[in-house]
């Protein structure tokens, strides 16, 4: 089953992260996505920072074009990855080992992929 | 609850989870197994109890199960080509299906589903109770309970929630979401499951569920735990409850004890000491089976209780364990020592009933009597449960205060 990982945090909490710890987390990051990459099924991305989002939103005079994300939750998406693993359990195993985990405010949404299209026939 | 509803009780429990676990892998479809399982043990009931349950039950119910998923996959277009593939229906029983049932199990205590939605879907799909006798015993709405578990379900099959025993190196972990539903189940059972609208005991459920998990997981030592500490605790249901009214420990006719049973606790208690793996559920049998091998009240060995609740508030320092083993502590050490430590719980207490009821009880053993009275109507406020109401109700109005917690 496909999945998508959002990797979301807490801005506001980031500068009270130590910057050498910090740094070790990035580090693994990268190992990471390479111990991962059988499991990588598309490539994901890395997002710039949530200052640079810009969101179209509904209006009933048509779309308006506002600065900023989406919501206003403190937390925001920083990046996502698509993996491929057999079942819900294994892609809670694969998430759990997420580095950047170990930072406070640091959470993983996974959501399943719509593949098989006839349900909505 | 009738003998008749007893033995369907018996005969669901058993069946209900391995065919679910069954249908599930046969049709590729947990939503669908389960659903038609439930629509088995529903016309179960009303057949059973007319003519009594038939000679083999289990082929009885896989084959209305069977019926009802193929009748619902013919019922779906994409899922036509499945139903076609399947294999037809058989009536080979029960048997060897435990790992299957333990499968069930885990995936209805997934993590990743709503806890609330955990113990509904658990009772439903592995212990065979039907979704108007879970809103009975929990009190709740049946349509918003059916809900919860209609969405449940579909996330474990739209998520790729499946039906396994969690590998070694993740399965203590997720046993003991396992462990807390069976728990709670035993809780909501021992409280409420008393009046004569009950067709269920869900404790007994409960006492047997945990059994379940203990013999099919023998080397988990806080599985061996919770079926001891349930055991036990069912062990003295036959005293709880006189007219209707609720019987403290204290005042409890000892003679009704069901002491075979006891006495499987305090084997399950070895069981698990054997593993040397201690846990928080090991240490509240351990309490349990002191307070159950007690000659009396009086002669109940305390010290060996509070000693016990020290080494529980290690693993469980929530509130309610350090309110009882202030209250152990009392038993030992006197009511006034244990009126000035009371006081730090006061905050995280303030909202639970037993908090303001042990207290009342402290300040009316050392004499502050109006002031025990008021904690009392605090409690009696505070009380969702009819029948702990109706006792806090009788101590409000009895002096001296003395029946005891």
């Amino acid at each position: 089953m496909k999945y998508v990982l959002m990797y979301t945090s807490r801005p506001d909490l980031d500068a009270s992260t130590d910057p050498e710890a910090a740094q070790a987390v990035y580090k693994r990051v990268y190992e990471w996505f390479g111990e991962n990459a059988g499991v990588m099924a598309d490539s994901g991305a890395e997002l710039l920072g949530v200052e640079t989002a810009t969101t179209v939103r509904h209006g009933s005079d048509g779309a308006v074009v506002v600065d900023g994300p989406f919501n206003e939750a403190k937390e925001v998406i920083g990046g996502f990855s698509v993996i491929d693993v057999s079942d819900m359990d294994a892609a809670i195993a694969v998430v759990k080992t997420w580095p950047m985990l170990d930072l406070p405010g640091v959470a993983v949404e996974i959501r399943p992929m719509v593949e098989d299209y006839s349900q909505f026939e | 609850m009738t003998t008749t509803d007893d033995l369907l009780a018996r005969t669901l429990r058993e069946e209900a989870g391995p065919l679910v676990a069954r249908l599930s892998r046969r049709f590729g479809d947990f939503d669908v197994a389960e659903e038609a399982v439930q629509g088995a043990v529903v016309e179960a009931l009303t057949s059973w109890r007319r003519s009594g349950p038939p000679d083999r039950a289990g082929a009885w119910l896989q084959v209305a199960a069977t019926r009802n998923a193929m009748d619902a996959l013919r019922l779906r277009d994409r899922q036509r080509a499945l139903a076609a593939r399947a294999d037809p229906p058989t009536d080979h029983g029960s048997g060897e299906d435990t790992d299957d049932r333990l499968a069930l199990l885990f995936a209805c205590c997934h993590p990743a589903l709503a806890p609330e939605a955990r113990l509904a879907l658990t009772l439903r799909a592995v212990v065979g109770l039907t979704t108007p006798q879970i809103a009975r015993a929990f009190l709740v709405n049946e349509t918003t309970l059916a809900q919860r578990v209609v969405r449940a379900k579909r996330k474990i099959v739209s998520a790729g929630i499946t039906l396994t025993v969690p590998p070694e190196s993740q399965r203590a972990e997720r046993l003991s979401d396992v462990l807390a539903v069976v728990y709670v189940m035993f809780n909501e059972g021992f409280v409420s499951s008393t009046g004569p609208t009950q067709d269920r005991d869900l404790a007994a459920d409960a006492v047997w569920l945990a059994g379940v998990v203990a013999t099919s997981l023998p080397d988990q030592a806080e599985a061996w735990g919770l079926a001891a500490l349930l055991t036990i605790q069912h062990a003295r249901s036959r005293s709880r409850f006189a007219d209707g009214e609720l019987v403290l420990l204290r005042d409890q006719d000892r003679s009704l004890w069901d002491h075979e049973a006891i006495a499987e606790g305090e084997r399950m208690i070895e069981r698990a000491a054997s593993l040397r793996r201690p846990g928080a559920y090991q240490l509240q049998a351990a309490i349990a089976a002191v307070h159950a091998t007690g000659a009396s009240w009086a002669e109940t060995d305390w010290l060996q209780i509070s000693l016990l609740y020290d080494e529980l508030a290690r693993y469980d320092a929530s509130p309610v364990v350090r309110l009882n083993q202030l209250v152990a502590h009392a038993q030992v050490a006197g009511p006034e020592d244990a009126l000035r430590r009371l006081e730090s719980l006061a905050a995280p207490l303030a909202g639970y009933h037993l908090f303001h009821a042990t207290r009342a009880q402290l300040l009316a053993a050392v004499g502050r009597d109006d002031e025990a009275a008021a904690a009392n109507r605090r409690a009696l406020e505070l009380t969702a449960n009819d029948a702990e109401r109706r006792l806090l109700t009788r101590r409000l109005h009895s002096r001296p205060l003395d029946d005891g917690s």
